[in-house]
Order: C-alpha cells, then structure tokens, then sequence
C-alpha cells in the first residue's frame, strides 16, 4: 500500500500472494509458529486471570499478532527492539523463552524480570529486547539512544522501535523520530496502530488519516501496510531495516490492524459496537496466514494444523512450569534499585 | 584533598577539566545536550571542547529535552557513558518522564539485569535575575525518586571529584551545578580523582552549633561563621555534597557534637531536603544531644521574582544564617 493508504483490505492481497514464495518454509514457519504462541499465550494470560492466577492487569494483542511477528521476522538475531505495555507478542516474537515469559506474568523469581516487571515490563537484553515499557511512546527517545550508541559504536545492528497509534500524537514521538532522522539513525518506528488509544479511535485524536503520513514531516520514509497481513508487514519493514542498516536513516513503518480484546482489565467496550470488533475477527490475521499458505500451495492443511498444535503445547507446557516456580522473597527487595 | 595544592581555579573551570579528562580516559563518555558546542553551553562550560573531542562526541540537540535525555538513557543502556546536558534544572521538567519512568526504573524493572550509566548535568538556582522559570533548584524531586542519585557540589575541588566519580558511577545521576558558583575559585588537584558519593565534607569545625548546607548555601554558611566567630559562636558546617546517597553517620556525629542544627539550602522550605535532613537527625541518636529544636533556613515558598531586593529576600542571604544561627545558639530557639 502506499502512503495514499487505500480502504483496509481483508482479502489476501495479489502482492502477498507473490511475496510469500520469495520467503524460506523455515521463515514462514517461524513467522506461524510465533503468531500462535502470542495467540495461545495471551489466551492462556486471559483463563490465568479470570482463575485470579495474576496479581496485575495485563493488555492482550489478540488479533494484532502479525505486527509484531511479521515486523521481527525482517531482522537479524542479533538486532534490538524495544516495545511497548501490548508487547508479549514483541517479546515471543525476539524469541525469549516461553516459561520465563509466563513466569514474569505471573510475577516468579525466575520470570524474566524476577517478577518485578510483570507483564508490561518484559525484557530479554541478552536476547535484544531492551524492554517494554508502560508510559505511552516513552520507548521513542530511550530508543533514539539505543540507536545512537549503535552508530557511535560502529555496529551493524539495528533497532526496531514499536510504538502504539496513541503514542504518535506525544511530544516525545515528535522529538524522537526528528532527532533520529538528524543523526539518521539506525531505528525503524514500528507503529502497531490497533486504532484505540485505550478508548479513543486514532481519527479523533488526529487530524490525518495516517500515522505514516508523518514521515513527511521528517524527511524519512513512511509506509502504511495491512498489518494483519504478516507478509505485507513483513517486506514493508524489510525495506525499512536494509535503509537503516545502510546508514540510510530511520523511518516509519504503520502496521494497521485491531485489538479484539479491551485495552486492559478495566475495559467495558463502551466505545466500539460488537459489531466493528466481529468484522474485524474476520480478518485474523492468523487464519488469513494459514490460507495464504495453504491457498499458495506451500505447506498442507496438515502441516499448519500441526504448527499450530505444537504452538498450543508449548504454551500449555510452559504455563505448567511457570506455576510451578518459587515467588520472590521482600528481603531483597532493595537489592536491585541502585546497580554496583 | 586540597592541601598542597596550588593551583586554584573556577569551578566551572573544573567541571569542565572533570569531563575532559574523563573523556580522554573513556571513548564510552560523550556529551549531549543544547548549544554545548561552538557555544560552549549556556554557561560556558563545555567551552572549547568541541575542537578537542568533535561533534560525535559533543553533541548537540535541537531543543529536545526529552530526546536528550533519551538518548542518553537509551545509549546508557547500550553500555555508553552519557553525560546529559539541561541547560537550566527548571528544563529537566520536560525530560522528567526519561529520567523518572525510563532511566531510574529500568533496572530494577527489569529484575537488575540492566544498568543506566548516566550523569545529567544542570545548572539550578537563583541570583541571576533570570526569574521564576530559570532559577529553580529542584534536587529534592530526584531525591524521591529511587534509582537516582543526587550530587550538588559546593566547591571547585569536589566539583571535579564528584563529577568524575558520578560518570563512573553505574547509575543515573543528577549532578547540580549551581549557576553562582560557576566563577569561585579553589584549589583543585590536576590529575584525575575521584570523591565517592556519599560522603560529607565538614567544611569548618566548630562546637555551638552545626550548619548543614549544600551548594551555593555553603560559602554562605562558611561567610555566616566566620561572622559568627567574631562573637564567639563557633559554627561547624558540614556539606553533605551528595543527597543521595546521604552521609547520615557524619551529619549526625555533628550533631551530637554539638547539639543544636540549623538546616540551610536556596530550595523552597516546604518539601524540601531540609525537612528529609531534619528527620535523618530527629531518628537518630542525635535526637538525645538536641538542646534547641532542630531549625530551617531556606527558600522561601515562592516562584523566584525578577527584581533583585525580591529575588535575594526570596533566598537565604549570609545574614539570614547569622540571624537564624545566633538565635538557635543564643536563645535556644
């Protein structure tokens, strides 16, 4: 799609069609797998809480899966993001591990932030996810660091920053993505816009039809893609990552796609109809993915069926052991506020 | 620290040594902030290091208070040492999301697996003339915050040494300047050192009474004792040079030294450290030595006024401490 962003379309797009056979059966797999472990991981978050397993709220990205997972799939192992409060996806996706993931959830010594992040504040540095954090956009700037740091040192790496549609319209959007563009920094902003920031629809908190569409305003690239189409988002950030790893600069990448879920646990759905959310579970971006490629010819009904399955295992089995393990002790509360 | 040494110079002059010498040490260390460059910052203090250290290294920012503290917590992140420029302390409002939410959290968020090694730098205070939204001291925020630690040197010599061992230092810190002292002079140590943080300085011994200020106020307090010596009253002052982490042991072995604390800082007087200084003192085993209530001097609870005779009545001025001292010495109260 072009920044001209045409009417959201649900169907499988020709371009998709063609550049899925580009794309390795390893990587499509990949990209599969991952997309049903975030779906089965957050539908496993959903049954923990309603069984008051989880202490703090949480904010599922059901439907949204192809953002991050197609997004992630354009880089390399050894490249960096960093996310945002909606990010089990993100971090699913950068490959950290499933129990550990679980078990920060559930708040465990051996979760992923010994149990003092929680769900809105998984990180996995050693695996490139410098974190996630809780304050709309506030991941914007610290990124412009990261991306700093990363020319300065002469690396080769590149940094994905996710960002939500309600983050576009912080000031700290505005002097991240023009202070990166400056310096031209190896950083793509990833927009995930599921189109409410928590209640409000991103047409009324802007005045243009597109996030990307401020890319203009910078002088970098910006592209609008259907972000439940995980190949879409796939070549668009592609396209952006090669530039910023070329010392090209960063640029705008808006994933458009749909929360099904509310924005977190105190969420009644009174600003959307039941109808806009049962169209939107039309499009699934995980269902359209296995027809793309059993449509395409690339895997059977059989070979998807068991992706998926042995996704649902996984995360079965990680929940499992996650709730098994020990819960931190207050006695070293203050170990880690100051480090040595 | 200071004896035998001769050279004296401003302690602008050793901020700026502090982090070119720390700079020719560590390729990690590297500055940001507004008009640092050619300029030389807003108050000259990076001067001339832009020839020596280039662009990459001093860099500058649009008026992005938020991004630079940013970028410094993101690079920090990446194992850099950022030093962080705000030009005025009453900016660090726009860049308080960075520094609060992002740099003092993300290590203890993230289960102590990561560490922000930076300094921001900023002037703060009064005396200038430059009203209520250039003058502010605002410390005692960051002292509230955990994951932040709180420097405010008063001379030249612990300017440097401070400075030095903040930019070591694996955490964010806060390192306030004070606009006033910028032209003091001292003698300062040419080599390279370090004064850890967390430990107090007695700035003049005494018996009477003990005087804890911080920053500008201690050449104040220093100028208040020396008056008061001349009627017999031998003020100690003791300068905690960092808040946090805070010297309590020495600040309270002070006091129970010399039984009666008078509290002197520019900050407004209500929510200010003084009040967390008074506490350290009240639970303590000073408590049993006091024998007049522990009493404030400090800024007075209003926005800083332009006009000069406004401006030094909104702060305490050497007269202040002398009145507030003799008081406490002579009447108990």
């Amino acid at each position: 799609m072009t920044l001209e962003a045409k009417t959201y379309e649900a169907e499988i797009s020709e371009e998709s069609r063609r550049l899925v056979r580009e794309l390795p059966v390893e990587k499509l797999t990949w990209m599969l797998q991952k997309m049903c472990e975030t779906r089965y991981f957050e539908e496993k978050a959903e049954e923990l809480y309603t069984l008051g397993l989880v202490h703090g709220t949480m904010h599922l990205s059901i439907g949204m899966e192809a953002s991050p997972v197609g997004s992630i799939a354009a880089l390399e192992p050894n490249d960096l993001i960093i996310h945002h409060h909606r990010g089990h996806g993100h971090t699913i996706a950068k490959g950290a591990d499933i129990t550990l993931i679980m078990a920060e959830f559930l708040g465990k010594e051996p979760g992923y932030c010994r149990g003092r992040g929680g769900s809105m504040h998984i990180a996995d540095i050693p695996g490139g996810n410098l974190g996630a954090t809780g304050v709309v956009g506030s991941g914007m700037p610290t990124a412009v660091g990261v991306a700093l740091a990363l020319q300065m040192l002469k690396s080769n790496q590149v940094l994905l920053c996710f960002f939500g549609d309600g983050a576009a319209n912080t000031g700290e959007f505005h002097e991240s993505i023009n202070m990166a563009s400056i310096w031209k920094l190896p950083v793509v902003f990833v927009c995930d816009n599921n189109q409410y920031g928590m209640s409000m629809h991103f047409r009324r908190a802007m005045n243009i039809e597109r996030v990307a569409i401020r890319a203009t305003a910078y002088g970098i690239s910006g592209e609008t893609v259907d972000g439940n189409d995980v190949i879409a988002v796939y070549h668009a950030v592609k396209k952006a990552v090669d530039r910023a790893r070329g010392g090209l600069g960063p640029s705008i990448v808006e994933n458009l796609t749909y929360r099904w879920r509310g924005h977190s646990k105190s969420d009644r759905n009174l600003y959307r109809t039941q109808e806009e959310i049962e169209q939107w579970k039309k499009r699934c971006p995980i269902m359209r993915f296995k027809r793309l490629l059993i449509e395409t010819g690339i895997m059977s009904e059989e070979q998807v069926d068991a992706i998926d399955k042995a996704a649902k295992v996984t995360i079965d089995r990680a929940t499992e052991d996650a709730l098994k393990m020990p819960e931190p002790s207050p006695e070293h509360l203050e170990d880690e506020v100051y480090a040595p | 620290m200071n004896g035998g040494v001769n050279r004296e110079i401003t302690y602008l002059e050793a901020i700026r040594e502090a982090l070119t010498q720390e700079m020719r040490r560590d390729p990690n260390v590297f500055l940001i902030g507004e008009d640092i460059g050619v300029y030389g910052g807003a108050f000259g203090v990076t001067w001339g290091m832009l020839e020596e250290f280039g662009p990459e290294r001093i860099r500058e920012t649009p008026i992005s208070e938020a991004a630079i503290a940013g970028a410094a917590t993101g690079a920090a992140l990446m194992g850099m040492r950022p030093i962080m420029e705000i030009m005025f302390m009453d900016f660090v409002t726009i860049a308080m999301n960075q520094l609060v939410n992002q740099a003092a959290k993300i290590r203890f968020m993230f289960g102590g697996k990561a560490s922000i090694p930076l300094v921001c730098r900023t002037p703060a205070g009064s005396g200038t003339g430059a009203a209520a939204q250039h003058s502010q001291c605002l410390e005692q925020w960051f002292v509230h915050v955990p994951g932040i630690k709180v420097v405010a040197p008063s001379t030249p010599a612990d300017a440097k040494g401070l400075l030095v061992a903040s930019i070591r230092d694996n955490n964010p810190v806060m390192f306030v300047e004070h606009k006033l002292l910028y032209r003091t002079k001292g003698p300062v140590p040419e080599e390279l050192y370090t004064i850890p943080l967390g430990t107090a300085d007695v700035k003049r011994e005494g018996k009477h009474l003990t005087i804890v200020a911080y920053s500008v106020m201690v050449p104040r307090a220093l100028e208040a004792a020396q008056q008061l010596a001349s009627e017999g009253i031998e003020a100690e002052v003791v300068d905690p040079r960092t808040l946090k982490p805070l010297d309590k042991q020495t600040i309270i072995r002070s006091v129970c030294k010399t039984g009666r604390v008078l509290i002197v800082h520019e900050a407004p007087v209500t929510g200010g450290f003084g009040g967390e200084l008074a506490a350290v003192i009240a639970e303590s085993e000073a408590f049993d030595y006091l024998e007049a209530p522990i009493r404030r001097v400090c800024g007075r609870d209003v926005p800083i006024p332009y006009n000069r005779t406004l401006e030094r009545a909104a702060v305490p001025q050497v007269e202040d401490i002398v009145v507030a001292a003799r008081r406490l010495v002579r009447e108990g109260k």
